[in-house]
């Protein structure tokens, strides 16, 4: 059976690929964020360097869409434990 | 994209699974490249048309192409900045994940 991979070999790239993708998503989220910050940070006509506040701003942009990340969620979770009477606690 | 698949099924001895596997790992490792090197070509460029040719002539001008140049090399260096930034986080959160775990 030439054909098909061993059973070894078939985890190995079960595993391989999983990691392959989980890069691909991280690559995208990075995409994403870098596509939000830039419009959001660099507004003038880009030149040879980032000032220091176009630097902090980016940095600061992808760390505060990440709370405001967080902060979605940790709300939408109250408000859903409130229609649940509050007896239902998710975490 | 296909041409890695048309070869893995055709092999006769046991001796070229190997040879199969690595083939097939490094078409997929191109493959995520390639797929990345796409979505920073597609926002860079679009961003830095918006950026820097803001009434389109009849061709680009030598200033709109410096502009275009240093926009590209921007971009490039805010994916870099995002990059680190995001990393650090994930790194910082999954410590303290491990922390609450432990407490």
């Amino acid at each position: 059976m030439a054909d098909k991979f061993d059973e070894a070999t078939q985890r190995e790239l079960a595993g391989f690929l999983e990691k392959q993708q989980a890069e691909a998503r991280l690559n995208s989220a990075i995409h994403n964020f870098t596509g939000i910050c830039w419009d959001k940070c660099v507004t003038g006509t880009p030149s040879t360097r980032f000032s220091r506040s176009e630097e902090s701003c980016l940095s600061n942009c992808v760390e505060r869409f990440l709370d405001t990340s967080l902060f979605m969620v940790r709300k939408i979770e109250e408000q859903r434990a409130a229609a649940n009477g509050g007896s239902t606690k998710f975490t | 994209m296909t041409d890695f698949l048309s070869g893995i099924g055709k092999s006769s001895g046991p001796g070229d699974m190997a040879t199969r596997k690595e083939a097939v790992m490094t078409a997929v490792r191109n493959e995520v490249a390639l797929g990345n090197a796409q979505q920073l070509m597609n926002s860079a460029n679009e961003r830095c048309y918006k950026a820097c040719v803001t009434k389109p002539g009849t061709s680009l001008s030598s200033s709109e192409e410096t502009c275009l140049s240093r926009c590209l090399d921007r971009y490039m260096e805010a994916f870099n900045i995002v990059r680190r930034t995001y990393m650090t986080r994930l790194s910082k959160e999954r410590l303290e994940d491990q922390a609450s775990v432990v407490m």
